[in-house]
């Protein structure tokens, strides 16, 4: 069975650089996960989540600045916003809400990015075969 | 959309080429619609490539390139510029990461690296494809720099951009040049005071005519941005009448006739002093002030000193800067009332109360609220490390510091005895001489767990303190001291309204926060206000100055040249459906959208000088009307689609 697959949206300046000091310290987590990176995870539009799922997404992570966001301090408010309206649209089109996450990556959050990747993986796949 | 596409596949030496199947993917690129040129090379960045690259865009007119390599991070400057050698907008090319998010990352996973690669490639030529090309926005730049804050890091900052030819407005909110540095005596490793490093910059700051230096002042606004920032200052008066040479005698009389009396700010609360007053006398600029929120005008100290003019009012001055540096520094942390008996027993003092307790007294006898001081127990860490709640981090140069001033009085008063009871010592780099040096003095280490910290009580003849000392195996021990102190790090300023007015992003510690850590330490997001010094972290004074050299080398050379390029990453509106309702006003940070009437219709429009592209206003917008230049839906939603083909 072909492994789901999980779009991330990153932060140019905070969690993409995680991203890449994951790889960098050969910290291993799904190849099914691809990462668009943005400015800021306050930008995410909930229409380019919906276009994943429509698409054929099983998940999308939105790996947040938090608190360490360089333009807001109101970025994790904002974010959380963001995220709330699109499990409103999800729930209308018939999408599990737990389909979208979001959580705070920090620069230096290679752990916790691959710890959230492989729950997530873990999480849509259970859910892939129950409905199977 | 670009339909001849010129695709680099990098091997980074073996980097990518042993675990993504590099000449496979370059086969199944050269089929993609749109896709002029596919090659893979060793590696991308060398200079051959790069020349390879630039022939290649001119003999093929291509319009657009695709490097599939390593992060953005960085070599996304190195292929810009190959497109500009090349004669093609640096606009109309991406970077694509397939060694840090992919052959790295999933070296486990060959197959799954290379299916992932492969996607990405796609996902970066169909971003390129609805690439626009774009030119930075040039804007002019005041070669005029902002310097806030008159501490060491600011003082040496200010000479160095005069040394460069850059004009420079320093400005200090205290009536006295010097920060904290002002305020420590002997200061480790050179043996110099405080007082005589700050006459030192002082005394060079002022001999460049391009420096500017204001005291008492503060930014009240800001307006404008980067190469071009308007700032209003005001200027508090010194009460002093201008170029008149006063008389000491006088001034010292006028002193002793002012009735009021406040806490001494520069001693910590440790001795009290008048309205009018200089915190020492050889400090900086050589001429008193008036504190003016606390002087009751009762006119005693002008019939003494006639130079002396209470009718000063403050003053409000706009000036043209191209660039800001914040050297604002830091404060001691404060212990809470009972925090280890502070403020409630007699003898519990903070580590910068000792410094100017050491000061103040004379060479014979240390003494504190008239007690004859022997036995001195420094307790580390209070207000740092902490687990829950307050500061979790450790402002390190308090260990260094404690134990310093251990050396301190050893070195004045031979009969002392030293107490450390800390939580592991650490003395970086060369401070660990200092730790040495103390244990060789014969002070005592005790070490504690947070879990169980020790307890302050007071005894006949000053405090008793208690420790389970994991040192000794666990044990409970109890000692007298004369005098305890308070081993505090440094917390950001209580008062940070520059940060409101700057717009600088406070980290979760408080302090003000850079772009990144390792990659631009001293650059905050708003494009030309650096930061460098104890505002931006615990530092010490080396450590300061460091940061302050690092940004004054950012900042000179940004606007120096007299013209700045941005990045043309900005928001736009859509007139023609864009439907006021503010929703993109209120998440704006930087204040970059206004309401405007365009035929008879409210709508939104951007502040292009203030816009950080952020693209916060995006998602409120309930006609998506918003764009952010390099992340349209079309680029964003075309990338998912190849993603998931």
């Amino acid at each position: 069975m072909e492994s789901p697959k999980i779009l991330v949206f990153s932060t140019e300046k905070i969690s993409d650089p995680a991203i890449d000091l994951t790889g960098l310290l050969k910290k291993y987590y799904p190849s099914t996960v691809y990462t668009i990176a943005i400015p800021c995870s306050s930008a995410v539009k909930p229409k380019w989540i919906m276009h994943a799922f429509e698409k054929g997404f099983a998940g999308v992570f939105i790996a947040a600045d938090g608190t360490d966001c360089p333009f807001s301090e109101k970025c994790t408010e904002n974010t959380g916003n963001i995220v709330s309206h699109t499990h409103e649209f999800m729930k209308e089109k018939g999408i599990d809400p737990a389909r979208l996450k979001m959580a705070a990556i920090c620069s230096v959050c290679t752990d916790p990015f691959v710890k959230h990747m492989k729950s997530f993986l873990k999480f849509l796949t259970e859910n892939k075969e129950q409905k199977n | 959309m670009k339909n001849k596409i010129g695709v680099y596949i990098c091997h980074c030496g073996s980097n990518i080429s042993d675990y993504v199947d590099v000449k496979k993917l370059n086969e199944i690129t050269a089929k993609i619609e749109g896709v002029n040129i596919a090659k893979d090379t060793m590696f991308a960045c060398a200079d051959s490539t790069q020349k390879e690259i630039i022939d290649d865009i001119k003999s093929n007119e291509l319009d657009s390139i695709v490097i599939a390599s390593c992060s953005p991070k960085l070599h996304l400057e190195t292929f810009r510029n190959v497109a500009i050698r090349a004669g093609l907008n640096p606009y109309n090319y991406v970077q694509v990461n397939i060694r840090e998010q992919c052959s790295w990352a999933h070296s486990d996973d060959k197959k799954g690296a290379t299916l992932k690669a492969l996607q990405l490639v796609k996902a970066g030529i169909e971003r390129v494809k609805r690439s626009q090309a774009l030119e930075p926005i040039e804007i002019s730049s005041r070669n005029v720099v902002l310097i806030v804050g008159a501490g060491v890091a600011g003082m040496r900052s200010a000479i160095e951009l005069a040394d460069m030819g850059t004009e420079v407005y320093l400005i200090e909110r205290e009536y006295f040049v010097g920060g904290r540095t002002s305020q420590w005596n002997t200061l480790f490793t050179t043996d110099e005071t405080g007082e005589q490093v700050i006459k030192r910059l002082y005394k060079k700051v002022i001999s460049y005519k391009s420096i500017t230096l204001f005291t008492g002042a503060e930014i009240v606004s800001k307006s404008g941005g980067i190469g071009k920032f308007d700032i209003k200052l005001k200027i508090k008066p010194r009460h002093i009448k201008p170029n008149c040479e006063l008389d000491w005698k006088k001034f010292d009389k006028a002193v002793s006739v002012c009735p009021i009396e406040v806490e001494d700010e520069f001693n910590f609360g440790l001795t009290k002093r008048k309205a009018i007053f200089m915190n020492y006398k050889s400090e900086f600029p050589q001429i008193p002030a008036i504190d003016t929120e606390n002087c009751n005008r009762c006119g005693e100290c002008v019939k003494i000193c006639p130079e002396i003019d209470l009718d000063q009012k403050d003053e409000i001055l706009n000036i043209k800067v191209g660039a800001i540096l914040l050297t604002t520094g830091a404060d001691p942390y404060e212990p809470k009332k009972d925090e280890y008996g502070y403020k409630t027993l007699d003898n519990v003092i903070t580590l910068q109360q000792l410094k100017r307790l050491i000061e103040l007294n004379d060479d014979k006898n240390l003494s504190y609220k008239g007690k004859k001081i022997k036995d001195v127990a420094f307790i580390y860490c209070v207000g740092s490390r902490q687990e829950e709640g307050g500061n979790t981090y450790c402002s390190r140069y308090c260990c260094t510091s404690a134990i310093h001033s251990a050396i301190l009085l050893k070195n004045k008063y031979r009969d002392i005895r030293n107490y450390h009871i800390n939580r592991g010592i650490r003395t970086y780099g060369k401070q660990e001489l200092l730790y040495k040096e103390s244990s060789e003095n014969g002070d005592i280490y005790l070490q504690f767990f947070e879990d169980k910290i020790p307890t302050v009580e007071k005894s006949k003849n000053g405090a008793t303190i208690k420790v389970i000392d994991i040192l000794t195996t666990n044990r409970e021990i109890e000692l007298e001291a004369d005098l305890v102190v308070l081993v505090t790090g440094m917390v950001p300023r209580k008062d940070n309204t520059i940060a409101g007015i700057l717009k600088v992003p406070i980290g979760r510690d408080k302090f003000f926060n850079e772009i990144h850590p390792k990659l631009r330490p001293v650059e905050t997001v708003i494009d030309a206000v650096y930061i460098a010094g104890a505002c931006q972290a615990p530092r010490t004074i080396r450590e300061s100055i460091d940061s302050a050299l690092s940004a004054t080398a950012k900042a000179n050379s940004l606007i120096s040249k007299g013209k700045i390029d941005l990045e043309p990453t900005l928001a736009q509106i859509d007139t023609s459906t864009c439907e006021w309702c503010g929703k993109c006003v209120d998440v704006c940070p930087y204040s970059a959208i206004k309401k405007v009437e365009k035929e008879g219709k409210q709508i939104a429009e951007i502040i292009e000088s203030n816009c950080k592209g952020c693209g916060m206003c995006m998602p409120v917008c309930p006609s998506n009307s918003i764009q952010l230049i390099g992340y349209t839906d079309t680029e964003i939603e075309s990338m998912i689609e190849a993603l998931i083909s």
